[in-house]
C-alpha cells in the first residue's frame, strides 16, 4: 500500500464522519435545499470528467469522455442554480428582521 | 496521478468551502450564501483542474466545447423549472451525475493498456464507480418519469420481480469480481454497465410514487459514493472529499426522511412486493357514504370559525393552488379568524418542499407549523382544511397495525372540530390505501381542483 493511497483513505474516512456531523443539524424545512445542495457537490465529477478528457485516446474513449464532461456540467451548473432558486424565495420572508438594513 | 502541492492545496481549499456551504445551508439565513460558497469551491476546483490537464490542442478544444454545451443546458433547465416540479429536477440533475461517474470510471480502466495488470484498488473503485453510477443513472430516470406522470406513480410489479432483480444482482456481483480479479479485461465494463442499468431500473419500478424522495435521496447519495469512487480511480482528493461528504450527508438525510414516514427504508424499498394483499385486506371497500358540501356552506362555516389549521399537501402544489391558499388565508384574518399551516414533514414530494412552495406564495414564515408544533393545537381548531393531501392525516397510521402506513406520525387533523377535505376524487392517497377520515361524520368534502375549490372558497368567505 503506498503513501498516496494511505492518504486517500484517510481524506475518505474523515470526510464520511464530517458529513454526517454537517447534516445533522439542519432543520427539516431545510431538506429540500439541503439535498439539491449536496447534489450540486457532486458535480465535481466535472473534475474526473476533465481529467479522464484530457487523457483520453482514440475516438471511442474522447467520445466517452466528451458525454462525461457535458454530463457532468450539467450536473454542477444546474444543481447551484436550482439551490439558489428555491433559496432566494426563503430570504424574503424573513420577516422584517433586518433584511432590509 | 502525482499533484503538485499547489494543486493540492488549492483542491483543499475548495473542500473547505465545501464543507462550509454545506454548514451554512443549514439555517435559513445563510443558507443561500452557503450555496454559493460551496459554488464558488466548484469553482476552484475546476479551475485548478485545468493546470492538471495535458495540453493537447484538440482535447482542449473538446473539453471547452463540451462545457459550453452542458453549462447552458443546466443553468436553463434550472431556470425554468417550475417550484413543483423541483423533486424531478433534482432527480435529473442527479442521474446525469452519476452517469458522468460511470463514465469516468470506464474510460480511465480502458486507457490503462492491456500488458500492465491495473491495480486491485483501482479495478475495485472502477467496478463500484461503474455499478454505483449506473444505478443511481437509471434509477433517477425512472423517478423521473414517475413524478413527472409518465409512469403511472403506482408501484409496478409482476410476478417472479424479486428472484430476476436476484438474478441481476448476482449477475452485478459475478461479473464485477471477474474484472477485479483481472478473469475479464475491460470490455466486459459495458456489460457491467448495462447490467446495473437494468437493475437502477428494476430497483425503482415497484416503488410507489409517494416514497420517490426518499428514492432520490438515496441515489443522490449513490452518486455521491461513486464519484468518491472515481476519486480513488483517478487519483483526486477533491472528488474524494466532495462524493463522499455527499454519501455520508446523503445517506442520513435518507434515513430521517423515511424515519419521518414511520418506516424502515428497507420496508419502503422493497415493501411493494408484498402489498397487492395487504391493500386488499386494509380497504373495507364497499359504498360507504361521504358528506359532501357545497363551496358556500364550507365558506360561511370558515367565516364564523376563530380557529382554522390548513393542511397543504401535493395535491394544492399540483393544482399551483399555494397563492389562492394565501388568499383565503388573509381573508379570514381580516375576519379575526386565526390560521395557520400543519406542514407534516413529508408533505409534498420532498421533506420541506411545501415549505419552499409556500414561501413562494409570500406566506409569512411564522404561520408555517412543524407537526410537533401543532398537533396538539387540532383539538382547539373549528376546522382542518386539508387541500390535497391524505396519506398525512389517515388515521389509520395509528389505529390499524395491519396498514402498511401504520406507525408513521401524522397530523391529528382528526381532532379537529370539523374536517373539510378538498380532494378531486375518492381515489386514495400515494401510498394507494383508504383513509377512514373521509368516513368520519365529522369531514365534509368538497370535491374539485384545489385551485377552483379555494377560489370559490375566497368568494364565499367574502360573502358570508
Amino acid at each position: 500500500m503506498n503513501a498516496q493511497l494511505v492518504n486517500e483513505i484517510s481524506i475518505f474516512v474523515l470526510a464520511v464522519f464530517l458529513g454526517f456531523e454537517v447534516i445533522s443539524k439542519v432543520p427539516t424545512i431545510l431538506h429540500t435545499p439541503l439535498m439539491s445542495g449536496s447534489n450540486a457537490i457532486h458535480g465535481v465529477i466535472l473534475v474526473g470528467a476533465m481529467v479522464i478528457m484530457s487523457e483520453a485516446t482514440g475516438p471511442l474513449q474522447i467520445g466517452v469522455a466528451f458525454v462525461a464532461v457535458i454530463l457532468a456540467t450539467i450536473n454542477m451548473v444546474g444543481g447551484y442554480v436550482v439551490t439558489d432558486r428555491m433559496l432566494e424565495m426563503f430570504k424574503s420572508r424573513n420577516p422584517r428582521g433586518g433584511a432590509r438594513s | 496521478m502525482h499533484l503538485a502541492p499547489y494543486i493540492v492545496l488549492l483542491y483543499l481549499l475548495a473542500a473547505v468551502l465545501f464543507i462550509l456551504g454545506l454548514h451554512q445551508l443549514s439555517s435559513p439565513k445563510h443558507a443561500r450564501s452557503g450555496n454559493l460558497v460551496a459554488a464558488l469551491g466548484a469553482l476552484i476546483a475546476v479551475g485548478t483542474t485545468i493546470d492538471l490537464l495535458h495540453h493537447s490542442t484538440l482535447d482542449l478544444v473538446l473539453l471547452v466545447v463540451a462545457i459550453v454545451v452542458g453549462a447552458p443546458v443546466g443553468a436553463v433547465a434550472a431556470r425554468a423549472v417550475k417550484m413543483t416540479a423541483m423533486p424531478q429536477m433534482v432527480a435529473t440533475f442527479n442521474g446525469v451525475g452519476g452517469g458522468a461517474a460511470a463514465l469516468v470510471a470506464i474510460v480511465e480502466f480502458v486507457r490503462v493498456p492491456v500488458h500492465s495488470s491495473p491495480s486491485l484498488v483501482l479495478s475495485i473503485s472502477v467496478v463500484f464507480a461503474v455499478v454505483i453510477g449506473a444505478i443511481s443513472f437509471a434509477g433517477s430516470a425512472i423517478a423521473y418519469t414517475k413524478l413527472q406522470e409518465l409512469m403511472r406513480g403506482t408501484p409496478i410489479t409482476y410476478p417472479g420481480q424479486q428472484p430476476v432483480n436476484g438474478a441481476v444482482a448476482a449477475a452485478i456481483v459475478v461479473v464485477g469480481v471477474l474484472v477485479v480479479v483481472g478473469t475479464l479485461s475491460s470490455p466486459a465494463l459495458w456489460l457491467l454497465l448495462l447490467l446495473a442499468l437494468i437493475l437502477g431500473v428494476a430497483f425503482v419500478l415497484p416503488i410507489g410514487g409517494a416514497d420517490m424522495p426518499v428514492v432520490i435521496s438515496l441515489l443522490n447519495a449513490f452518486t455521491g459514493l461513486a464519484v468518491a469512487g472515481d476519486g480513488f480511480v483517478v487519483g483526486n482528493p477533491v472528488l474524494i472529499v466532495g462524493g463522499t461528504l455527499v454519501g455520508a450527508s446523503g445517506t442520513f438525510l435518507t434515513k430521517m426522511m423515511s424515519d419521518a414516514m414511520g418506516r424502515s427504508l428497507g420496508n419502503l424499498l422493497f415493501g411493494a412486493f408484498g402489498k397487492i394483499q395487504v391493500s386488499e385486506a386494509a380497504g373495507p371497500g364497499g359504498a360507504r357514504s361521504v358528506r359532501s358540501g357545497s363551496a358556500e356552506d364550507i365558506g360561511t362555516l370558515l367565516a364564523y370559525s376563530q380557529r382554522v389549521i390548513i393542511v397543504p399537501g401535493y395535491g394544492l402544489a399540483v393544482a399551483q393552488a399555494q397563492h389562492v391558499a394565501r388568499e383565503l388565508a388573509d381573508v379570514l384574518e381580516k375576519r379575526g379568524v386565526t390560521v395557520d399551516y400543519a406542514i407534516h414533514p413529508v408533505a409534498g414530494r420532498m421533506p420541506g418542499h411545501m415549505n419552499v412552495l409556500l414561501a413562494e406564495a409570500n406566506v409569512p414564515y411564522e404561520q408555517l407549523k412543524d407537526m410537533e408544533e401543532i398537533n396538539d393545537a387540532f383539538k382547539t381548531a373549528d376546522v382542518a382544511l386539508v387541500v390535497g393531501a391524505n396519506d398525512v392525516v389517515n388515521p389509520a397510521a395509528r389505529n390499524s397495525p395491519g396498514s402498511p402506513i401504520y406507525g408513521m406520525p401524522i397530523l391529528n387533523a382528526d381532532e379537529a372540530h370539523n374536517i373539510v377535505f378538498m380532494k378531486r376524487s375518492m381515489r386514495p392517497g400515494f401510498a394507494g390505501i383508504d383513509n377512514e377520515l373521509l368516513y368520519d361524520p365529522k369531514t365534509i368534502m368538497l370535491f374539485g381542483d384545489a385551485k377552483d375549490s379555494l377560489t370559490k372558497l375566497v368568494a364565499a368567505v367574502k360573502a358570508a
